[in-house]
């Protein structure tokens, strides 16, 4: 047994997990799917006197299209994302995130609110939340609100959530028309942590030219990043005119502080980030254009 | 901290403990449950070694709580096959080359065990990504790969 210590939650229903967490404060942790937790409760990085495990309450999963959106209950494991025809219909990018993150063993178990919230820098679900404008929904003693995925990231492992507050849900725009999803990253070995990634979402209007355009950035920030000057730049030229190498390298012009450890330096991240929105644009760009 | 009990099925026989809740799946398959099939290589979930099934997913089992596996079932490699008698994929291992010092050999065995039954006709691209979960140290892959492929061609 490698864990500190803890007290061991299982609520069967939300309003029993909020009243819990409410009582014991900052010293419980909720539990999602644990692939990031429990690493760290095993390396003591992290202490808890009480865990409660969000896995026994059904109503945190499933998935629930509405209109011009998806929603997708915190629960939900990245394998059963991944596996959803509905979810790829919806938001292709969500779907082709999936496998780049950890392994299948890992898919099984992680949750989409588990890894929204875990909010690692590098992480795939975070930076797709972010550049499609997700709204993640929370409740607390104090109600449910709707937290914007833009307001959510607040620095490395650190979320816009307070102590007593828990994600339920998170709900994607569904794009339409002529548009095109891609995602590229740079990773040592499939299933590690990116040393830097972009995703991509494109709509053409009707004469070709970009009608708007999302860019996602992850592992090149303390948090998931959004290239919002380099979208306005093209949002609005014709897609045949864009420079997808171009648009990479504005996209890294609004970095402001690009994480270097013993995989790359900040330099070399920017150069693999701005190959890697080049590279996903390409794709994306192919997508819209041709099916 | 106060122990609570769990009910599992490890390998088709029902199982009831006492557990601290810190303690892993994978823990309390070794001590509690006597089987040291399952084997400890990291214990953060990087390595792959301790990969169970868990109402029939591929897991990691160091990174799981005992207790969050309470009324589960458990397949763990003792529960694929027996010496006399081995699962295609053992059998594939042994035929193959598929292990070395044979460390990691039963979270390999399990995991291709879920991989091909959720993917029975893979390329090897498909091999790869769906070997990534796991990491062997004699870098014995060539001799993995040739046991995935075999075994796939032996169960249709």
């Amino acid at each position: 047994m490698k864990p500190a210590p803890f007290a061991y939650h299982a609520p069967s229903s939300l309003d029993e997990a909020v009243a819990l967490l409410a009582e014991h404060g900052d010293g419980a942790k909720v539990l999602a799917g644990g692939q990031s937790l429990v690493p760290m409760l095993a390396l003591r990085l992290a202490v808890f006197d009480h865990l409660i495990d969000l896995g026994r309450i059904p109503e945190l999963r499933g998935l629930e299209r509405r209109g011009g959106t998806i929603r997708l209950g915190a629960g939900t494991t990245h394998a059963a994302v991944g596996s959803s025809a509905e979810v790829a219909e919806a938001v292709p990018l969500l779907s082709r995130a999936t496998p780049f993150i950890g392994h299948f063993q890992i898919r099984n178990r992680g949750t989409i609110g588990g890894a929204i919230a875990h909010a690692d820098p590098a992480a795939e679900y975070p930076a797709v939340a972010l550049a499609l404008e997700a709204e993640l929904e929370t409740v607390s003693p104090r109600g449910q609100r709707t937290i914007p995925a833009a307001d959510f990231f607040t620095g490395t492992w650190t979320t816009a959530l307070a102590d007593d507050e828990i994600l339920t849900g998170v709900t994607f725009p569904v794009w339409g028309g002529r548009s095109g999803h891609a995602i590229e990253e740079l990773a040592r070995r499939h299933g590690d942590f990116a040393v830097a990634g972009a995703t991509v979402a494109l709509e053409l209007d009707d004469d070709g030219r970009v009608g708007r355009c999302a860019i996602g950035l992850l592992g090149l920030g303390s948090t998931p990043e959004r290239a919002t000057a380099a979208e306005a730049t093209v949002t609005g030229t014709a897609i045949a005119d864009v420079d997808a190498q171009g648009v990479g390298e504005a996209a890294m012009a609004v970095l402001r502080s690009v994480p270097a450890d013993l995989h790359g330096s900040a330099d070399y991240r920017r150069r693999v980030g701005a190959a890697m929105v080049a590279r996903a644009w390409r794709r994306a760009a192919q997508e819209a254009l041709h099916g | 901290m106060d122990e609570i009990e769990i009910e599992t099925r490890v390998n088709g026989l029902a199982r009831r403990g006492r557990v601290e809740p810190r303690l892993t799946l994978a823990d309390y398959l070794r001590e509690h449950c006597h089987l040291t099939g399952t084997h400890l290589g990291c214990e953060h979930g990087v390595c792959g070694a301790c990969t169970v099934l868990l109402d029939g997913a591929a897991v990691r089992a160091c990174l799981v709580l005992a207790v969050q596996a309470d009324g589960a079932e458990v397949t763990t490699i003792e529960g694929l096959g027996e010496p006399d008698a081995l699962s295609p994929v053992q059998e594939a291992f042994r035929d193959h080359h598929g292990l070395q010092c044979g460390f990691c050999t039963p979270g390999f065995v399990v995991s291709v065990t879920a991989f091909l039954r959720d993917n029975p006709d893979p390329s090897d691209d498909e091999i790869r990504a769906g070997l990534s979960g796991n990491i062997c140290r004699c870098t014995g892959y060539q001799g993995i790969m040739k046991a995935v492929r075999a075994a796939a061609r032996s169960t249709p």
